[in-house]
């Protein structure tokens, strides 16, 4: 290629071509190296975010698996005592608490939160401008302050604490988030689709039933069962107002057993088999909201599938 | 025939009573927060004819078809003045529910749009179910009857549960014309229709077009000028003014603009010396 450039007439363009291109071969170890480099440190970076991640999780399967048996997983629990120090019985009934009362408060909550979502995506009023500051703020506020509310406003008149509180806490927890992953769901449905069912005659009611909702289906149902997972997950209002059970029974407005609050319990108690016990009961807690992280991740995967 | 061209008095060089009109257009401007896009159109629309919008890019086409049938209601800061007559009634002012307006004026728009989440035959009667119809037989019929309109009947009559987004570019723009036509709507708006097809699609939608007028009248806007002269009536044509408001040159029967305009902007247009 040189020969073949040094025969041509001189030229401006070869010239600079020529130089461009010996710049380029020279270069070409030190350029490499800093590229190698760069991913090394990123790839370093990546490792140490993971290494606290990845110790947790160890040490929850490792500790966790030890406690959990099919006993321990249906039986109710029992208090150890200096006698039978490894009595902790099950939390078969702390399970299905959690699972009650995060479905209660799902319910009262998806509504809600959906309808508000699709509000806050068609209204651009200053009402709706200010429901929106007010939603994002309240996705931001500290869970206790939830638990202190239900506790003043729901376990204090009731003079008993109740899984009812807890629902309390955890729906007015889950609205505003619901309503804002809706809302961007809502949002991502594309113009040209309303704008269409205008043309046609259609209400604005009758667009957001017929094609707003089943288009921004998918991703209005991940944001619920994440919503969900996470309400699962909330310590703080659950310690303060859903009291403690020992017993089968999924009244809510009787004192209900949950795991986060069994965690905190077990963990901190005197006797040690009770606190290997809050690690299975940690890890039937994180499975849980596994479950339902992962459902979210295959329910929106299909549907999306689906819609081609 | 004479065409006035100073841009306040732009008039039709069609005698009214040659054919019916469809809809009036009477000094129509639409601003967008204050900026002028479009300003003092006035012309007729020729009942069971097509009635094309030709200028090039910001000379105020698709934002002057929109207005036709409300659709500017939706932005914010809008506002749409003079007059737009659908026979005798003024769509801005006379207390017309917009629902009704649109279910009387189709669109079809630049991208095929038809509901992901809904299948051919969902699609086609979707219209009529917004509007209120359920009645089995009559949807069925509107299926049937749109479908062949459009020229899509035969290739999907054995698949109408199919997922609407599942055909072609061009097969998604027809199944966007028959739901558009199922609702029996007077004037069919398109909007650049084929702008996103290929030429094959292009030119079955372009057939279609002359077969579609013997029950619709067409209004459609077209960066193609060779596409306007092919499948419009009449035809109109807009270009930027100086204070970037699009203005209305010139309007005529379409052989009358292509072969011998009375504007020199319009020539010079059509013979692609600028825009």
């Amino acid at each position: 290629m040189t020969n073949l450039l040094t025969q041509l007439p001189p030229d401006p363009i070869y010239d600079r071509r020529k130089q461009i291109q010996e710049r380029a071969a020279a270069t070409i170890k030190r350029r490499t190296f800093l590229s190698r480099t760069y991913i090394a440190t990123l790839m370093g970076c990546f490792i140490l975010a993971l290494i606290p991640l990845g110790s947790v999780i160890y040490a929850l399967i490792n500790k966790g698996i030890a406690a959990i048996s099919w006993t321990f997983l249906t039986a109710l629990p029992t208090q150890p005592n200096l006698v039978q120090q490894d009595a902790i019985g099950g939390i078969g009934n702390a399970i299905l608490g959690t699972i009650v009362i995060d479905l209660l408060a799902g319910l009262v909550a998806v509504p809600i939160g959906v309808l508000l979502g699709l509000y806050l995506s068609e209204a651009t009023s200053r009402i709706a401008n200010t429901l929106r500051a007010v939603t994002e703020i309240m996705t931001g506020l500290p869970s206790i302050l939830l638990g202190v509310f239900a506790y003043e406003y729901v376990v204090l008149p009731m003079k008993q604490f109740s899984g009812l509180a807890g629902v309390v806490a955890l729906g007015v927890l889950m609205v505003p988030v619901i309503a804002k992953s809706s809302e961007i769901s809502f949002r991502g449905v594309p113009s040209t689709l309303r704008e269409a069912g205008l043309a046609l005659g259609a209400r604005d009611s009758k667009i957001a039933k017929s094609v707003t909702l089943p288009v921004a289906a998918p991703g209005v149902i991940t944001g619920v069962l994440l919503s969900l997972a996470r309400a699962m997950g909330e310590t703080a209002p659950i310690l303060l107002v859903v009291g403690a059970s020992g017993v089968w029974d999924f009244n809510p407005l009787h004192p209900m057993s949950a795991l986060p609050l069994l965690t905190y319990n077990y963990s901190g108690s005197q006797y040690p088999s009770q606190r290997a016990a809050a690690w299975g009961v940690a890890l039937a807690l994180v499975t849980m909201i596994l479950i339902l992280s992962l459902t979210a991740r295959i329910v929106s995967a299909r549907m999306r599938r689906e819609k081609r | 025939m004479e065409v006035v061209t100073t841009k306040t008095e732009v008039t039709t060089n069609m005698p009214a009573t040659k054919n019916e009109i469809a809809m009036q257009l009477k000094d129509v401007s639409v601003a967008f927060s204050g900026r002028t896009a479009v300003r003092d159109v006035t012309f007729d629309v020729e009942e069971k004819k097509v009635t094309s919008l030709i200028g090039p890019s910001g000379s105020g086409k698709t934002t002057l078809l929109r207005s036709l049938n409300r659709l500017h209601d939706l932005t914010k800061g809008a506002v749409v003045e003079g007059q737009i007559l659908l026979g005798d009634t003024d769509i801005y002012n006379d207390k017309l529910p917009t629902t009704l307006l649109r279910s009387r004026i189709g669109m079809v728009f630049q991208r095929p749009n038809p509901f992901p989440t809904m299948s051919i035959y969902d699609n086609v009667v979707s219209g009529l179910r917004f509007n209120g119809i359920k009645k089995k037989s009559l949807l069925d019929e509107a299926v049937e009857s749109s479908l062949i309109a459009a020229a899509l009947w035969d290739s999907v009559k054995g698949r109408l549960k199919n997922g609407g987004t599942t055909l072609s570019g061009g097969e998604q723009q027809r199944l966007c014309i028959a739901r558009a036509l199922a609702v029996e709507p007077e004037i069919l708006l398109m909007d650049e229709p084929t702008s996103s097809l290929d030429p094959i699609s292009t030119k079955a939608i372009e057939d279609l077009m002359g077969e579609l007028k013997n029950r619709v009248t067409i209004v459609i806007v077209t960066h193609n000028m060779q596409q306007a002269a092919r499948v419009s009536d009449n035809c109109a044509f807009l270009l930027m003014g100086d204070d970037r408001a699009g203005e209305l040159i010139e309007f005529a029967e379409t052989t009358k603009i292509f072969n011998n305009p009375s504007d020199s902007r319009t020539l010079d247009y059509i013979q692609g010396r600028f825009g």
